[in-house]
C-alpha cells in the first residue's frame, strides 16, 4: 500500500476511454460499480463536450458478485448494439472488475453472435499501466483489430497517395492542448505540401483504417499515445514513422528535417525546399526567434526555472528555455516513470538534474530546495508554485479547466513558439519593472506573510528585521525570508534582526 | 384519489462514488482524518471530484493497493499499519475514518477485525465505513460513516451533565445528518423558539464531542439519505426515532419542527406565520418557477424532499428520480409530499428507483421539462440541445436547510431559469 494524496497520471481505464470516445461512433461499456463513470464527467465539464459522452457503466453491484456479470454485460452490450448502432463497441474492464477475475472475452464472444457492431475487449493491466501506457496500448488494439480484418477480407489499401502524405496519431480528446496542436500540424504539413491521410484517434473513422497503410509515414506528435501504433505499422507494414515533437524552433526545424529525409527516401523527385521553409517560418512567423535577442529577454539570462511534467512536454520545454531562451534549467524532471530512459537522453546536458518521480511532495521538495524564479509544471506545480509564491506556467497534464482554452492555443509548430515564448515571458517579473521594484522597495509595504513549508516556526522577527523585510520587493521576499530563518536554524539564532539577515544573505550570496 | 407510483429501472445511472463523503466530513469533524482504502480509480475520481480541495493538505488521503496487496503477498495488517502510523506521526488525528471501497470489498479484507487490533496498538480510535459503489450512491457515503460513528458515541452522561440534562423539560434530543455549523446553528434556535433544546448532533464538531445516546434519547434525521444510521440507532442504541419530513424548504422545515415538538410533547407556536412570512419572502423567486416543469435525474437521494418542495412552490415535476428509496425511513416526507399534491390538485410524479439515464433522456426529449436537475455528465450535452439544468451536486453542498436557506435554494433552481431571460 502507498499513501497518496495526488497522482500524475490517471488509471488505466481512463486512457482506454480517451481513445473510444475520440473515435466517431464508438461505444465503450465500462464493467463497473456505480460512480466509476467519473470519465463522462471530466469530458462533458473540461472539454465542454456538447455530445454525450459514448461511454456507460454495466454496473457491478452485490448481486453481480453472487451471480456473475455475464448476463447484464452481455445485455448491455447487445442493447447498446441496437440503440445506437456503433461501428464498434470496446468493452472496458476497471481496476474492480480485473479482480473478480470473470471471463470477459468470453461475455465479447457471445454478445458478437447477437450484436452488429464490433466488439473487443481493451486489454489493459490496471495494476501495471497507467493512463498513458493504456491509452497507447488501446489504439494500437483497435487499428490492428482493423487491420487484419482488412487484410482478412482483402480490402486493406496499399497502394500509396500520389503526394507525399501523413497519418498523425495520438491526439485525443482530454489532451493538453490537443485540438490546437492538431490545426497546427494540419497547418505545418499544408505548407509542407504534405496531404494528412488520417488521424486517429480524434474524430478518427473506424471505417477508414483500413486506409492507414496508404500514407507515406507515420507522425507521432506526443510520445506518450501513438508510438505502439507506429512501431506496429512500421514492422507490419514498412511504414515509416516520425516521433519528433515539434516544440520549439529547434525542435520543429529538426522535426521537417526528419520528414524531409523520409520522403526524399521514398521519393527522390520531390521538389520543396524544406530549408527556405524552416528559415522563412523561423523568422517571420514564428516570432521567438527574434524575441529571445531582443533586449527585454537579456533579463532572462541564466535566471533559474524548473521543469516537470509528461515526458514529452517537459523534455521539450528544458531544451526550449536552456537552447533557445538562454535560461538555466536547475532540474527537469517526469512522472512517466516507464519512460524515464528516453527522458535522460533528451535532456541531458541542458539541465543541473534530472528528477524521474510520481511523487508530488518530491517535486514540491525540490522546488522548495532549489527555489527557482519561475516553474514549468502541471497543475500541481502551479499549486506547489502558489505556497511559495514562485510563478508557474503550466505546461502538461494534468490539468484544470482553465487549460481547455476557447483561444487559438497551441504548443507545437511556430505559432506554438510564440505561445510558449508569451508563457515563459509571463512567468517572470521582468525587465524595468524587475529594476524598479528592486529600487523603490516593492509594490507595497503590506506585512509579511508567512509561507513557509514548514507551518511551525520557532523564530521571532525583530521589529527592525521585519522592516528590513518589507523593503524586499514583494516577489521575492517569501523567498529571503525563508533564507534567513533557515540560516537563523542551522546558527541556532531565536531573534531575528537586520544584522542576522545580511549575515543570512551573505553566506549564501544571494 | 391518485396515489404515488413507484417504478424500479436497470440501475445504469451516473452518480458520484459514494467516497465522495469524505470531502464534506472531514471538514465537518476537525479532528479526524479520512484514509480511503482502495486503487488508484478512487484516488484519481477524489482528485478531480474535490478540484481545489485537494491542494489545502485534505486530512484525507488514499491507501492506494497495489498489485501485490491485491494478490496477498502483502498482509493488509502490516500495510495499514505502517500508513497509520505515518498518519499519526504527521497529523496526530484524534480518529482514523478508513473508508473500505471496492476493491476491498472484493478481495474481502478483514478491515473492522484489522482496526479493532491495530487501534489497541496505535493507541487512536479506527472506524470502519464501507462506503463503495458496489452498494451505495454518493451521499449514502455518508451515511455508512455516520452509522459507524453511533457505536463510538457514550452511553451515559457525566453526572454534572446528567443533573442539567434532568432539569430540561423533555427529553434529550440528538439529530443526525453533517450540515455546516451555520446551519447547525440556525436549526438549533428555530428549534429553541419552541423550547426544544439540542443536546447534541452526530457527527459533531470533534470527534471527542460526540452526544450521548441511550434507549431514553430521542433522535431524528435531517437529511433523507440516512436510513442506515436512523436503523443503527434504533436497533444498537434503542433511540426513539423520530420519523418527520426534512427540514427542506420553509414546508418542511415547519413540518419537521411540528412533529419534534409533537414527540417531546411540546405544542408549537407560531410555526404557521413564521412559514407564512418565509413564503412572501420569496414571492419573487416563486414567479419565475411557477407553472415551470422540473425532471429529477437522481443521483443524491435529495430528490423526494426537493419535489416536494418544489410542487409547493407550483411547479410541476414530471418524474423523481432517485438511486434507493427507503418507504420506510421517508414515509413522512413521501405522505406530505402526497398530501401537497392532493391539496393543489397537481400531478403525481413518478418516482423511479435505479433510474436508467439513457431511457431518462428519451423521456426528457419527449417531455421537453423547463428544468432538468442533473449530475454533470449530462448537463452541458443537454444544454446544448436546449434543455436548462441544474447541477445536482451543488444542492449537497450548498445550504438548503431551515427556513432562513428557503431563498438560496430557490437562487440555485431559478439560476438557470434567470440566465435564460438574461
Amino acid at each position: 500500500m502507498k499513501l497518496a494524496y495526488w497522482m500524475y497520471a490517471g488509471p488505466a481505464h481512463i486512457g482506454t476511454l480517451r481513445v473510444a470516445s475520440s473515435f466517431k461512433n464508438v461505444y465503450a461499456i465500462m464493467h463497473a460499480p456505480i460512480g466509476d463513470d467519473y470519465f463522462n464527467v471530466m469530458r462533458s465539464m473540461l472539454e465542454r463536450e456538447r455530445d454525450f459522452t459514448p461511454v456507460t457503466a454495466s454496473i457491478v453491484d452485490r448481486r453481480v458478485l453472487t451471480l456473475g456479470s455475464q448476463d447484464k454485460v452481455v445485455k448491455n452490450i447487445t442493447h447498446k448494439d441496437q440503440a445506437e448502432k456503433p461501428n464498434l463497441i470496446i468493452l472496458t474492464p476497471t481496476c474492480t472488475s480485473s479482480i473478480l477475475q470473470e471471463d470477459l472475452e468470453n461475455f465479447v464472444d457471445e454478445a458478437l453472435q447477437e450484436s452488429q457492431s464490433d466488439v473487443i475487449l481493451a486489454d489493459v493491466n490496471h495494476y501495471r499501466v497507467n493512463e498513458f501506457q493504456a491509452a497507447d496500448r488501446t489504439l494500437e488494439q483497435v487499428v490492428r483489430f482493423y487491420i487484419e480484418k482488412a487484410k482478412k477480407d482483402q480490402t486493406l489499401d496499399l497502394e500509396k497517395t500520389k503526394k507525399p502524405s501523413a497519418n498523425i496519431l495520438g491526439i485525443l480528446t482530454l489532451g493538453f492542448h490537443h485540438h490546437h496542436d492538431y490545426r497546427e500540424i494540419k497547418r505545418l504539413f499544408y505548407e509542407l505540401g504534405i496531404e494528412i491521410n488520417q488521424v486517429l484517434p480524434e474524430n478518427g473513422s473506424i471505417e477508414n483504417i483500413k486506409k492507414l497503410t496508404k500514407a507515406w509515414f507515420n507522425f507521432v506528435p506526443y510520445r506518450e499515445i501513438g508510438l505502439m501504433t507506429a512501431i506496429f505499422l512500421e514492422n507490419e507494414y514498412q511504414m515509416p514513422y516520425i516521433s519528433k515533437t515539434p516544440m520549439g524552433i529547434l525542435e520543429t526545424a529538426q522535426c521537417i528535417k526528419e520528414i524531409e529525409k523520409v520522403i526524399k527516401n521514398i521519393d527522390q523527385q520531390i521538389d520543396f525546399n524544406f530549408d527556405q521553409f524552416i528559415n522563412n517560418q523561423s523568422k517571420y512567423i514564428s516570432q521567438a526567434a527574434w524575441f529571445s535577442r531582443s533586449i527585454d529577454c537579456q533579463n532572462l539570462t541564466g535566471k533559474k526555472a524548473i521543469v516537470f511534467g509528461d515526458a514529452t512536454h517537459a523534455a521539450c520545454m528544458t531544451k526550449i528555455l536552456a537552447r533557445e531562451m538562454g535560461l538555466r534549467v536547475a532540474c527537469a524532471g517526469t512522472y512517466c516513470k516507464h519512460d524515464a530512459d528516453w527522458f535522460r537522453d533528451e535532456v541531458e546536458g541542458f539541465c543541473d538534474e534530472i528528477l524521474i518521480t510520481d511523487d508530488h511532495t518530491q517535486v514540491g521538495d525540490m522546488i522548495a530546495r532549489i527555489e527557482p524564479s519561475a516553474i514549468f509544471g502541471t497543475q500541481m506545480e502551479r499549486h506547489i508554485g502558489k505556497r511559495l509564491d514562485i510563478p508557474c506556467g503550466v505546461i502538461s497534464a494534468p490539468v484544470h479547466i482553465q487549460n481547455f482554452c476557447l483561444s487559438y492555443r497551441p504548443f507545437l509548430g511556430y505559432e506554438g513558439t510564440n505561445q510558449i515564448a508569451d508563457l515563459v515571458y509571463n512567468s517572470f517579473t521582468l525587465g524595468m519593472e524587475d529594476h524598479l521594484l528592486e529600487i523603490f522597495g516593492g509594490h507595497d509595504t503590506k506585512e509579511v506573510i508567512t509561507n513557509s513549508l514548514s507551518s511551525d516556526s520557532d523564530l521571532t522577527w525583530e521589529k527592525d528585521g521585519l522592516a528590513e523585510l518589507a523593503k524586499i520587493p514583494g516577489f521575492v521576499r517569501g523567498k529571503i525570508k525563508r533564507n534567513t530563518e533557515k540560516y537563523a536554524r542551522d546558527k541556532r539564532i531565536s531573534k531575528i534582526t537586520t544584522e542576522v539577515m545580511y549575515a543570512a544573505k551573505e553566506s549564501i550570496g544571494a | 384519489m391518485e396515489k404515488l407510483v413507484f417504478e424500479c429501472e436497470t440501475g445504469n445511472y451516473h452518480t458520484f462514488c459514494p467516497i465522495s463523503c469524505v470531502s464534506w466530513l472531514y471538514q465537518k469533524i476537525e479532528d479526524s482524518f479520512f484514509l480511503v482504502i482502495g486503487t488508484k480509480t478512487c484516488g484519481y475520481f477524489l482528485q478531480n471530484a474535490l478540484g481545489v480541495m485537494i491542494f489545502a493538505e485534505p486530512r484525507y488521503a488514499m491507501a492506494e493497493l497495489e498489485e501485490a496487496d491485491i494478490s496477498a503477498q502483502l498482509d493488509a495488517f502490516n500495510e495499514l499499519k505502517r500508513l497509520c502510523l505515518q498518519i499519526k506521526s504527521d497529523r496526530n488525528p484524534s480518529v482514523i475514518v478508513w473508508i473500505g471501497t471496492c476493491t476491498v470489498e472484493i478481495i474481502k479484507t478483514d478491515l473492522e477485525g484489522i482496526a479493532q487490533q491495530l487501534e489497541s496498538q496505535i493507541g487512536i480510535p479506527i472506524l470502519v465505513a464501507r462506503a463503495n459503489g458496489l452498494e451505495y450512491a454518493f451521499t449514502q457515503g455518508e451515511d455508512t460513516v455516520l452509522a459507524s460513528l453511533v457505536d463510538r458515541c457514550p452511553k451515559q452522561y457525566p453526572e454534572l451533565v446528567s443533573e442539567m440534562e434532568s432539569l430540561k423539560s423533555h427529553p434529550s434530543l440528538v439529530l443526525f445528518g453533517s450540515l455546516s455549523n451555520t446551519v447547525v446553528n440556525q436549526l438549533n434556535l428555530e428549534l429553541k423558539k419552541q423550547g426544544v433544546s439540542v443536546s447534541g448532533w452526530l457527527p459533531s464538531q470533534r470527534y471527542s464531542d460526540l452526544p450521548v445516546l441511550n434507549d431514553k434519547t430521542y433522535v431524528c434525521g435531517v437529511n433523507p439519505f440516512l436510513s442506515r444510521t436512523a436503523t443503527t440507532l434504533l436497533r444498537r442504541r434503542k433511540c426513539e426515532l423520530i420519523y418527520a419530513p426534512f427540514p427542506i424548504g420553509p414546508d418542511g422545515t415547519r413540518a419537521w419542527i411540528e412533529k419534534i415538538c409533537l414527540l417531546l410533547g411540546i405544542i408549537p407556536n407560531g410555526l404557521e406565520e413564521r412559514e407564512n412570512q418565509i413564503w412572501l419572502q420569496l414571492e419573487d423567486y416563486l414567479q419565475l418557477i411557477r407553472a415551470k416543469s422540473i425532471f429529477f435525474m437522481g443521483d443524491n437521494l435529495l430528490e423526494i424532499s426537493l419535489a416536494r418542495f418544489l410542487l409547493r412552490c407550483g411547479m410541476i415535476v414530471y418524474e423523481i428520480g432517485i438511486p434507493y428509496m427507503d418507504q420506510r425511513f421517508q414515509k413522512p416526507e413521501l405522505e406530505l409530499l402526497e398530501q401537497i399534491c392532493q391539496k393543489f390538485d397537481l400531478f403525481m410524479p413518478r418516482i423511479v428507483e435505479k433510474p436508467d439515464n439513457y431511457y431518462q433522456i428519451h423521456r426528457i426529449r419527449e417531455l421537453q421539462p423547463d428544468l432538468v436537475i442533473t449530475g454533470m455528465a449530462h448537463a452541458n450535452p443537454l444544454e446544448a440541445r436546449g434543455i436548462s439544468t441544474k447541477w445536482s451536486v451543488e444542492f449537497t453542498f450548498a445550504q438548503i436547510h431551515g427556513f432562513s436557506n428557503a431563498r438560496d435554494l430557490l437562487e440555485l433552481i431559478t439560476r438557470p431559469l434567470r440566465r435564460n431571460e438574461s
